[in-house]
């Protein structure tokens, strides 16, 4: 690639009046972003906790203080619950994304970056690409740790490969959610409540800690419902090598739904900056 | 002279606040207009519709050339913007930042390090160029943020209050930087509340008030208009300030407006000859003097002067400030 063919000289604008931007800028532009958050992590211990610190502490006060309680002993809790907080951490981790949103709105950063000719999506793509990456980092480390603890995956590897993308993708759609709502209350400090406030609710009525059977009955439906238990459930399945088809696909059809809902919005959103 | 940014009849409005009320501006290629005014008074959101930041409700626009709301692409590939906030990554380093617009700028990776070397090194970053840019100090913030703006090498470069906030010896760095650029021919919008960074810097000053330009013209021009200096007395005794408000006012025919708080009798001095004059009438009327000063006059006079009313804030809708921040 020669500097002449990705600097087009001012000239070469003046004669395109209809400029656009192409695809391969568009991807280099998407993954100049995509880095520029990833460069950030070192940077930022905030980021750093969420990653790592976080997931460890939850597999360690979940497996050791409950465990006991929940599964009568802490090892056979270990299987149970290592894809609760898997799904749990990617949820979690995923206000980062509206609190990062909202801080570069507020630090006038989107500004600068909408200044700029580039497309405009490569923001929002390049910022949930970030978080992906970050996600699968969070993925692995919760794995690991469990791992160490006596977790296994039951399932062999195109399983365990599949449970990995699942709980990706179920971030992904959720850092959809976390983008929208950032980019609507514009505070970093709001995107954190805002973004915390349901995410504890529906992550505890659900069954990625405790089976539902052990809830009141009433609450239940809900906990059935609920697509953290559900990918929670896909998760498990894949990972004992239980029958997986059922809530796997259920598991792709609410990524698919919250990604086909929120992604617009979260772009609709970016897009009445002007 | 070619003309490189012309608005013409701009106007937007947030809710119940017209930021905008018909703005025309024009800036010839290679010219600084320093766009002067209170908090409020649509500053921000002049340079946020030139930018391509916010649509206008109405009017036209073009900077470099090109319409801002048909060809917004062309209108960004022409120009750079340093806003209020120094607009920085504080996680990445300096270097990372600037690398990182060259690369959303289309340079070739090694010619957006040459870059981001290149233009460290021009602003004094280049010993911090490593380091994660929220150690920086505010004014190595705002230089880093100006060099930012500058990786495209833009014809056409928007400054938000480039200096607020600043202690007088970064400010005065700041300045040395915008004129170095002006000398190679960058065409500057210079938003800013100080006559004095307008004085310094801009060739033109447009004075703008709720939304639209009120006066334009040279420094020496807008001075004119206000009287050129201000005479300043303190009676030594508060209880003479509403008589010497009064000779002071008889003297040059103009209002005098006096401040009991501070014991100031304030007058614009049109005459040079009126000074002697002042204080012989003083002298003769038995009031000694505290204090004497000749000045030069603040923007709340030019406001004075322009509007017949002072410029402060509280006479804008208190949300006004407010709602610029917001979409900010």
């Amino acid at each position: 690639m020669s500097a002449v063919a990705t600097t087009p000289s001012a000239e070469a604008l003046l004669d395109a009046p209809a400029a656009r931007i192409g695809p391969r800028s568009l991807v280099r532009h998407t993954l100049t972003i995509t880095r520029r958050n990833l460069l950030q992590i070192r940077n930022n211990p905030q980021l750093l906790v969420f990653i790592a610190i976080q997931p460890i502490l939850f597999v360690l006060l979940f497996v050791f203080v409950f465990g006991g309680a929940i599964s009568g002993s802490s090892r056979d809790y270990v299987q149970f619950v290592i894809p609760g907080i898997i799904v749990q951490t990617v949820v979690f981790g995923t206000v980062m994304t509206g609190i990062g949103l909202s801080e570069d709105l507020a630090k006038g950063i989107i500004d600068r970056f909408r200044s700029l000719p580039i497309a405009r999506s490569a923001v929002l793509t390049g910022r949930i690409l970030a978080d992906s990456a970050r996600t699968a980092a969070a993925v692995l480390i919760t794995t690991a740790v469990g791992m160490l603890l006596g977790f296994r995956l039951g399932g062999g590897p195109v399983a365990a490969l599949a449970a990995f993308a699942l709980a990706v993708g179920f971030g992904t759609a959720f850092a959809w959610i976390a983008a929208t709502i950032g980019l609507t209350v514009r505070n970093p400090e709001t995107a954190q409540s805002a973004g915390f406030l349901w995410m504890f609710p529906l992550t505890f009525a659900s069954a990625a800690f405790a089976p539902a059977a052990s809830m009141p009955g009433w609450l239940q439906p809900i906990v059935e419902a609920n697509p953290i238990t559900i990918v929670t459930e896909a998760l498990r399945a894949l990972t004992t090598g239980g029958p997986a088809i059922g809530p796997v696909l259920q598991s792709i059809a609410w990524i698919a739904g919250l990604t086909l809902v929120f992604a617009p919005l979260a772009i609709r959103q970016y897009r009445r900056l002007a | 002279m070619p003309i490189a940014i012309e608005a013409e009849g701009l106007t937007r409005r947030f809710g119940a606040t017209q930021a905008l009320d018909g703005l025309n501006l024009e800036v010839e290629r290679g010219t600084v207009l320093g766009l002067l005014g209170p908090n409020g008074a649509g500053k921000t959101t002049a340079v946020r519709i030139l930018a391509t930041l916010l649509r206008a409700d109405a009017g036209r626009a073009r900077v470099a050339g090109f319409d801002i709301t048909r060809q917004p692409y062309q209108v960004r590939r022409r120009i750079g913007l340093t806003g209020q906030y120094a607009a920085v990554d504080e996680n990445l380093s300096g270097t990372e930042n600037l690398y990182m617009i060259g690369r959303l700028l289309d340079l070739p990776r090694p010619e957006a390090q040459q870059r981001a070397a290149d233009l460290l090194a021009r602003f004094d970053l280049a010993d911090a160029g490593g380091r994660a840019a929220k150690t920086y100090s505010g004014g190595m913030r705002r230089r880093l943020d100006l060099a930012a703006s500058l990786v495209g090498r833009p014809p056409v470069l928007f400054l938000d209050e480039p200096t607020t906030g600043l202690d007088p010896r970064s400010r005065n760095g700041l300045w040395a930087v915008i004129r170095e650029l002006v000398a190679e021919g960058t065409t500057l919008l210079l938003t800013t509340q100080y006559l004095e960074e307008a004085d310094q810097l801009a060739s033109r000053i447009a004075v703008i008030d709720h939304g639209r330009v009120i006066a334009d013209g040279t420094a020496d021009q807008l001075k004119a208009r206000v009287g050129g200096q201000i005479l300043e007395i303190r009676p030594a005794n508060p209880n003479d300030l509403d008589r010497t408000g009064a000779i002071l006012a008889e003297l040059t025919g103009a209002g005098c407006p006096t401040n009991h708080d501070t014991r100031l009798a304030a007058v614009p001095l049109t005459d040079p000859a009126w000074l002697a004059v002042a204080v012989r009438r003083l002298d003769e009327a038995g009031i000694a003097l505290a204090d004497l000063a000749l000045r030069r006059p603040s923007l709340d006079e030019v406001f004075l002067s322009l509007t017949g009313q002072p410029a402060e804030p509280v006479s804008e809708p208190p949300s006004a400030p407010e709602v610029e921040r917001s979409v900010a």
